[in-house]
């Protein structure tokens, strides 16, 4: 099974996908929404990976050496994380802003664009 | 459009997705292979450079540029939310509520912690180019430790600790210095945000030229980010409140 891991991040996408589509609360969508993201954090580190090898962080006892797993990737999954987080801030602002005109947080009761 | 509706617009679409991605996945490189072709140029890139945590070197020497680009996100969503959260005009600013009751332990542990987090981020900003971590992991351990100071119990002593223009100030300061740090270069001869300062010897504290600068100016942007960030959330929930229910009725729609 070789391919398992990236089936999990696959999985993972879809899962968070479901339950925006499921969601009855703008928070709960937003989470889901971080859910998906994540799904491409397991994708970029499954690429990476490499069996029996090093994290690519040497020092005095780990000599440089090429056999870690892939740094561009973690560089990657990083800036991922951080427009991840920053996306959530967004999305929650929004939904609190949502909640003071519409005075509901249920995408369903959204029924026309108010000014 | 309905949640029924919604469902029987989703479930063939991911069916669908699902079997492309599985296609695609079956003809990718085995996972945990040997074949790795931006480790093999980033690894020897990165100890050219004398910097031991290699995906620090990737993050500010060789794609420093697309940390730029990363902040300014950041900076943009910080931006985005102040604008968002900003009191409207029908809302006045109140006084916070009074504290609810806090476990002693929690607050002895809070109390405790507080100093501990700190000093850990600190070190994980200042450590970055030789362990794991960097600008971006410490300025967040950075920023939740003081808030730590709330959890404890007290959203005053919060507020005395962190007056939010000096952090708003610090944000700007960390994403503008950073253009500033690749102007120097440019200007020293080399490109814009080139590694132009002396490398030192592996595994020191001063080593790897710009890495361990341009870390802590990130370190510095997101944890005043971060700081503000929450600060904006914070007065949103305890601090404003609808000027139209203030008639006695406020009370019961603040939270505590």
């Amino acid at each position: 099974m070789s391919i398992y891991p990236y089936c999990v991040a696959a999985w993972l996408m879809l899962a968070g996908a479901y339950g925006i589509v499921r969601s009855r609360n703008m928070v709960h969508a937003v989470v889901c929404l971080s859910v998906c993201q994540s799904g491409t954090y397991v994708l970029l580190l499954a690429v990476g990976y490499q069996h029996g090898a090093t994290a690519p962080v040497f020092g005095s006892t780990t000599t440089p050496n090429r056999n870690v797993v892939d740094p561009v990737v973690q560089a990657m999954t990083l800036t991922d994380i951080v427009v991840s987080a920053t996306v959530t801030a967004l999305l929650l602002a929004l939904a609190i802003q949502v909640n003071k005109r519409q005075r509901t947080v249920d995408p369903n009761e959204l029924v026309a664009l108010k000014g | 459009m309905s949640e029924r509706g919604r469902l029987a617009v989703y479930l063939p679409a991911a069916l669908a997705l699902a079997a492309l991605l599985v296609l695609a996945f079956l003809r990718m490189p085995a996972f945990g292979g040997t074949v790795h072709l931006y480790r093999d140029l980033a690894v020897p890139a990165a100890v050219r450079h004398v910097t031991a945590n290699v995906v620090s070197a990737v993050n500010f020497d060789q794609r420093a540029l697309d940390t730029l680009g990363e902040e300014s996100i950041l900076l943009g969503s910080v931006v985005g939310v102040a604008a968002l959260l900003r009191p409207a005009q029908r809302e006045s600013e109140r006084r916070p509520p009074r504290t609810g009751r806090t476990l002693e332990s929690t607050g002895l542990l809070g109390y405790l912690l507080l100093p501990v987090t700190l000093i850990v981020g600190f070190d994980v900003v200042a450590h970055g180019q030789l362990t794991p971590g960097g600008g971006f992991q410490g300025g967040v351990v950075l920023a939740t430790g003081i808030h730590l100071l709330y959890l404890a119990g007290s959203y005053r002593a919060l507020e005395r600790l962190r007056p939010v223009e000096v952090f708003d100030a610090g944000e700007a300061l960390g994403a503008g210095m950073f253009t500033v740090l690749g102007l120097i270069g440019v200007l020293a001869g080399t490109a814009f945000l080139q590694n132009f300062l002396p490398m030192g010897s592996f595994g020191a504290l001063f080593s790897a030229g710009t890495v361990p600068v341009l870390n802590a100016l990130v370190g510095v942007e997101v944890a005043c980010g971060a700081v503000v960030l929450l600060t904006h959330f914070f007065t949103e929930d305890l601090t404003v409140s609808v000027a139209e229910q203030d008639d006695g009725s406020h009370q019961g729609s603040e939270k505590e």
